[in-house]
């Protein structure tokens, strides 16, 4: 009684800060925050005075099994739900800012103009959806690798609930303009606070369980996520130094200026791909492939080299973000050496995540889970080749700033992220709400083919933009004149455009799909359906060879 | 022991492993970020740079605002087209007091590191509020907002103050005077004696075409008139300059 009135004393604290905050707020974007947070205090008030729990009402409705004496997969379950929600708001807001380039008159300001929807889509995406994947594969696979329980379980609950409060303040304020502009580091100070608040409570969680774990060994995919986690931290901490204009607005200023600002964000934002896109997935790949395909990862001696060489080498890839700028010469030559180099241990891991398949690849045929994964390692592959040669200085003064790089990016994002995550959820529903299995295999398939035709969609319109935009705009006449005006190469670019959306269409049709599929599944249905995998059998053919129709009427047929 | 049996002992201990890694993704950003603070020819010296002015700040925090960096760069690359599409390439120091740089990714529209004086008030204005009326092919979203927007500095002081402290050389002038800085530079008819001695090739006049009031479509237009006119970068001792720096 006394810890609970305790509780409700800190929590009526912090909604009476809250309430000042919005009372001296220098600007509009951060009383909208502080009230976020005063409503947040607010609730945990009331849900500790009242002993209400409304978290027990909801896993009622999302049907969620409660075993004290199994790992603890609560916080997991969350994060799948989690993981569908975001992806929805990632997704539709990917193709909303899509159709905007190609139809501008969809743009309504101020809220949603494309420079505020923008960084909604891409957070969404990288952080709501494929962060909350991430915190919830790295709970699930640490449980089991180390068979051990979370530890910390309250700790763990506030990492989910913290991280989705940190997702609500970075995409309202995105849309309110509260922003650091610094790409996929947007959500300003206070924010950042928190996030980092969370992120060390994250790693606390982790480590702490792989402390109490029951095997002698610690399993490779939480040597990825243990790398994932701390230099994110790292990346975060850095890249965000600022000093606010007051402790009571949302505007802060750049510890950084100029080259040197320039540089840490690139070198956070190259490693916001290499660590929370690439370490972190690959982590995802080094339990769900072995587990899926039921055979032990390829080769152990090649995950050593592809985990110390990819973790070493990601880093210094940073400046090739900032060829031909004005930062010196010798700075973008070693990013894009090291990028260059990059490309080994990138192929490094998806040949181990691919021979894994070694006496199993039977499976691509017949489990649409298995495809799913394979298909993200070979985009994964793709991408990673891609990658390097855009670094090539050469190469990037045609393709950077333009439409290449997003294509690169979204190979990368929708093929390898947004696969290997549906295959990992589609792995763990069945077993996380203790199903037979998922409601729909040949959903799978549907929702496979469309993603991948959605892909194929998005890539290749925008390499033929991305290459069409950097040849007009160096294109000389015989007259020594520039052919091309900046509004030229938009217009070109329009077709291009509409065939993008499509392909985020497809993605998204795919998508939901899945989410029906998932949802289903939790509900317990199961859908009557062909097997994915049957030989071939028809009970009409089933009898032996007749010469004629009296052979099988019985009739005596006398011998010849 | 070979490498594979050594190995274990990291696999056996998650500190030795944890800081191993830490080790590991610390070096790239220690060698290639921790110089350029102390490379002295990371930023070249150029006559011209000075810190912006309130308004002209106040002007490139609605740029910020607005996400414009995500389809307009401020870098122009020393590429023949580049050059002559937008203007001499971009010094390291022209933006050495950009706190965030906005170099930029993505030229979804043109650069714009030199499109100050390129274009008039009026131009910007109506650009502003209907892209397409002066460049129908353009995909640009409407900014008619900024307009109708009284533009709202909560502390203009605190805002230079705030960037003296990241480096930003304001000094006690400049700050004590930035409110009036602010509003001085859209009206004529305020003293701007002060502003155009502290702030050199500051521009001062009204740029919504309403002078009546302080808008934010003021104060950015006001940013986007001065970028990158601080600097000379075509007089002959700007070159010489670079021709006989050492170091290079």
């Amino acid at each position: 009684m006394e810890s609970s009135l305790t509780k409700v004393g800190l929590w009526f604290a912090l909604l009476v800060l809250s309430i000042l905050a919005v009372a001296g707020a220098q600007d509009s974007g951060f009383a909208v925050h502080m009230w976020i947070f005063a409503a947040v205090a607010f609730g945990g008030m009331w849900i500790t005075a009242a002993r209400y729990d409304p978290l027990a009402r909801v896993q009622g409705i999302f049907h969620m099994p409660t075993d004290p004496t199994r790992y603890d997969d609560d916080p997991i379950r969350w994060g799948v739900i989690a993981t569908m929600f975001w992806g929805t708001a990632g997704f539709l807001a990917g193709l909303f800012i899509a159709l905007q380039l190609a139809f501008p008159a969809l743009n309504f300001e101020p809220y949603l103009n494309f420079g505020r929807v923008r960084p909604l889509h891409t957070s969404a995406v990288i952080f709501a959806f494929g962060g909350n994947a991430l915190i919830a594969t790295s709970f699930y696979v640490v449980q089991r690798t180390c068979r051990a329980r979370l530890a910390f379980p309250a700790l763990a609950r506030f990492v989910f609930w913290g991280y989705q409060l940190f997702i609500v303040l970075a995409a309202s304020g995105y849309l309110m303009g509260v922003t650091q502009s610094r790409e996929y580091a947007e959500p300003e100070w206070y924010v950042d606070i928190w996030l980092t608040i969370v992120w060390l409570s994250y790693a606390a969680v982790f480590i702490g369980t792989i402390v109490r774990r029951h095997e002698p060994h610690i399993y490779v995919a939480n040597w990825f996520y243990l790398a994932f986690i701390l230099t994110v931290a790292m990346l975060h901490v850095v890249n965000n130094l600022a000093v606010p204009v007051s402790f009571l607005g949302s505007r802060s200023y750049s510890a950084f200026a100029g080259v040197q600002d320039a540089l840490t964000q690139w070198w956070y934002g190259h490693n916001a791909v290499g660590f929370f896109l690439t370490a972190g997935f690959l982590a995802m790949m080094y339990y769900f492939v072995p587990k899926q395909a039921e055979r032990p990862v390829y080769s152990y001696r090649l995950s050593i080299i592809h985990f110390w060489s990819l973790i070493f080498l990601y880093i210094w890839a940073g400046p090739h973000h900032l060829h031909y700028t004005a930062l010196p010469d010798w700075a973008q030559t070693l990013g894009m050496v090291f990028s260059v180099m990059l490309w080994m241990p990138s192929w490094g891991g998806m040949i181990n995540g691919l021979m894994t398949l070694n006496g199993a690849w039977d499976k691509v045929r017949t489990d649409p889970i298995i495809r799913m994964m394979v298909m993200a390692l070979a985009f994964y592959g793709m991408s990673t080749f891609e990658g390097p040669m855009l670094s090539i200085k050469s190469v990037n003064s045609l393709s950077h700033y333009t439409d290449w790089t997003i294509g690169h990016v979204h190979s990368g994002a929708l093929g390898w992220n947004g696969m290997i995550t549906f295959a990992c959820v589609y792995y763990l529903v069945p077993r996380l709400w203790k199903r037979e299995r998922l409601y729909s295999l040949r959903m799978i398939n549907w929702h496979f083919w469309l993603a991948t035709i959605g892909i194929v969609f998005y890539a290749a319109s925008m390499w033929v933009a991305g290459i069409t935009q950097g040849l007009m705009w160096r294109e000389y006449g015989a007259d020594g004149y520039l052919v091309n005006s900046f509004a030229d190469t938009v217009s070109a670019l329009h077709p291009m455009y509409l065939m993008r959306a499509f392909g985020g269409l497809l993605y998204l049709s795919g998508f939901v799909i899945m989410l029906v599929n998932v949802w289903k599944t939790i509900a317990g249905c199961i859908r009557v359906e062909v097997p994915m995998s049957d030989a071939a059998f028809d009970p009409e053919k089933d009898r032996p060879i007749a010469t004629n129709r009296a052979a099988v009427s019985g009739a005596a047929i006398p011998a010849e | 022991m070979n490498m594979a049996e050594s190995h274990k002992k990291l696999e056996r201990n998650v500190t030795l492993l944890a800081v191993g890694a830490f080790v590991a993704v610390a070096i790239g950003g220690i060698v290639e970020i921790a110089p350029l603070f102390w490379i002295d020819n990371t930023i070249e010296k150029v006559d011209g740079m000075r810190p912006y002015t309130p308004l002209e700040q106040a002007g490139r925090d609605i740029y910020v605002r607005e996400g414009c960096y995500s389809c307009h760069s401020q870098m122009i690359r020393p590429f023949r087209d580049e050059v002559e599409r937008y203007g001499h390439y971009s010094l390291a120091a022209e933006s050495m007091y950009d706190h965030p740089f906005q170099w930029g990714s993505k030229r979804t529209g043109p650069d714009l590191a030199r499109v100050g004086g390129r274009y008039s008030d009026d131009w910007h204005v109506q650009h502003l509020k209907n892209p397409q009326s002066v460049v129908p092919e353009s995909v640009m979203p409407s900014y008619g907002f900024l307009s109708d927007t009284t533009l709202v500095v909560a502390d203009p002081a605190a805002q230079l103050r705030a960037l003296s402290h990241v480096g930003v050389p304001y000094g006690k002038d400049e700050i004590a005077n930035a409110e009036t800085d602010l509003a001085a530079q859209a009206n004529p008819d305020l003293d701007g004696e002060g502003l155009a001695k502290r702030y050199p090739k500051a521009q001062i006049r009204d740029f919504d075409g309403d002078p009546s009031r302080l808008t934010e479509m003021d104060a950015l237009v006001a940013y986007l008139q001065m970028l990158g006119t601080l600097v000379d970068v075509n007089s002959a001792a700007a070159q010489e300059e670079l021709a006989t720096e050492k170091g290079r």
